[in-house]
């Protein structure tokens, strides 16, 4: 066991864990925070994606030891943020999930690419979501709903 | 699955992290961005008895310029040179590669030194690097060593790196202003592992010009005949150099569709820089 302090979702934890525990299973069986999904656990589907340190990662391939004194936010964290608002929004009016295994990956996705002004054009908003899959929609209502979610909260 | 158990230690310096190393006596590996070695736990590919992290050694993630060369630490992530957030000594070969490598999320964990360690042959940095003959620094228990890329790496995920050696730096000459290059990155799906790679990089400022393939069954390839038709700029000839290049490298053991992708890109890398 090793000791760890993380920051998630504004509130600092110290828990000890075993070194060889993601943090994507830290999350879900130790905090409770099970919006955070697991799909492939070896980085290819997108479905675990966090913010750690305000940026976008697989906790699938994180290790909760490695985040240690780190900020981790998942999607339990964004009741107050006006780009996932707006996403979450759009998400709605656009059907852009089905069974929605994959949405929670998809709008911390969303988000960042919002805010990092790379959600212009369809073209790149389906190359920034080339590391998150969804089984159901076949992405068309999920690429309309990040486009029209960029045009309501430009970055910055 | 789940990783396998494994002991975990995160040590304040480089030479810490080398003297635990030597204490493991080959069970231990280095983990820095562990976006590939993680996902190997994952798979049970790889099973360490103890990780060793330096992801946030401030040595390893250090960046200096000099006026011309510029030196990355090793655990410089691929999204901070996708962002230019460090000096670019490459007029933007290196942030546009980056960009291309795996996804957003991978990106900002995933590291060069990492990429180099594990010479995945579909990877980006091995080819872009022996592009632009960057030099790896090495740490031991014996001292410090430096390596031209082109000797590094010495096959598939295969490199002259000791299991008791970490990587500290890379040293990356810089292009002159009138420098060109090249890239493609040929997949099937955005940001996936490549079918084939090719990398041209031309400085006549420094007389060097040079083309290389990825996905070579092998370490980067670099391809010299291919390269002198790019310094005299003979852009009718790139086909037929890359072609015989491709024969005398019959060691590498392409089959006919390999063959076919690899003069195809990397005569499409040629023409971005010859046009």
């Amino acid at each position: 066991m090793t000791a760890v302090r993380l920051n998630i979702n504004g509130k600092v934890i110290a828990d000890d864990v075993p070194p060889r525990l993601s943090l994507a299973d830290f999350l879900r069986e130790r905090r409770n925070l099970t919006g955070t999904h697991l799909g492939c656990e070896h980085g290819v589907c997108g479905a675990c994606t966090v913010l750690v340190d305000g940026e976008p990662a697989r906790s699938c391939l994180m290790l909760a030891v490695a985040c240690d004194e780190r900020d981790v936010a998942t999607i339990e964290g964004f009741a107050a943020d006006r780009v996932i608002e707006a996403l979450r929004r759009n998400f709605h009016q656009h059907h852009a999930l089905q069974c929605g295994f994959c949405t929670p990956g998809m709008l911390v996705t969303a988000r960042d690419l919002i805010l990092r002004g790379k959600a212009s054009s369809e073209r790149e908003i389906r190359e920034g979501l080339a590391g998150n899959i969804c089984r159901c929609t076949g992405y068309t209502n999920i690429v309309t709903a990040i486009a029209e979610a960029a045009k309501e909260t430009p970055h910055g | 699955m789940k990783a396998p158990v494994v002991e975990y230690i995160r040590p304040g310096s480089v030479t810490e992290a080398i003297d635990l190393l030597a204490q493991a006596r080959g069970e231990a590996r280095v983990i820095a961005g562990g976006q590939s070695l993680v996902a190997m736990m994952n798979l049970r590919v790889a099973s360490p008895g103890l990780l060793i992290d330096i992801a946030r050694l401030p040595e390893l993630t250090a960046v200096s310029e000099e006026p011309d060369a510029v030196t990355l630490g090793a655990c410089v992530t691929h999204a901070a040179i996708e962002d230019g957030k460090v000096a670019d000594p490459s007029c933007g070969l290196m942030p546009r590669a980056a960009a291309s490598l795996a996804y957003r999320a991978i990106r900002t964990r995933g590291t060069i030194g990492g990429s180099l360690a594990l010479s995945d042959p579909a990877a980006e940095w091995p080819a872009v690097l022996t592009a632009l003959d960057a030099e790896v620094t090495l740490c031991g228990p014996s001292g410090w060593r430096t390596l031209k890329c082109t000797e590094f790496v010495t096959g598939i995920f295969e490199t002259k790196l000791a299991s008791d050696e970490v990587i500290a730096s890379v040293r990356v000459p810089k292009l002159s202003a009138d420098a060109r290059w090249g890239y493609l990155k040929l997949c099937r799906k955005s940001g996936e592992f490549a079918s084939a790679l090719a990398v041209v990089v031309t400085d006549r400022g420094r007389g060097f010009s040079r083309v290389v393939l990825g996905v070579a069954n092998g370490a980067p390839l670099v391809l010299e005949e291919a390269s002198r038709v790019v310094a005299e700029a003979r852009g009718d000839e790139v086909g037929g150099a890359v072609a015989g290049d491709l024969d005398r490298a019959a060691d590498r053991l392409f089959d006919e569709f390999q063959r076919n992708l690899h003069i195809v890109t990397a005569m499409r890398t040629v023409q971005q820089v010859l046009q």
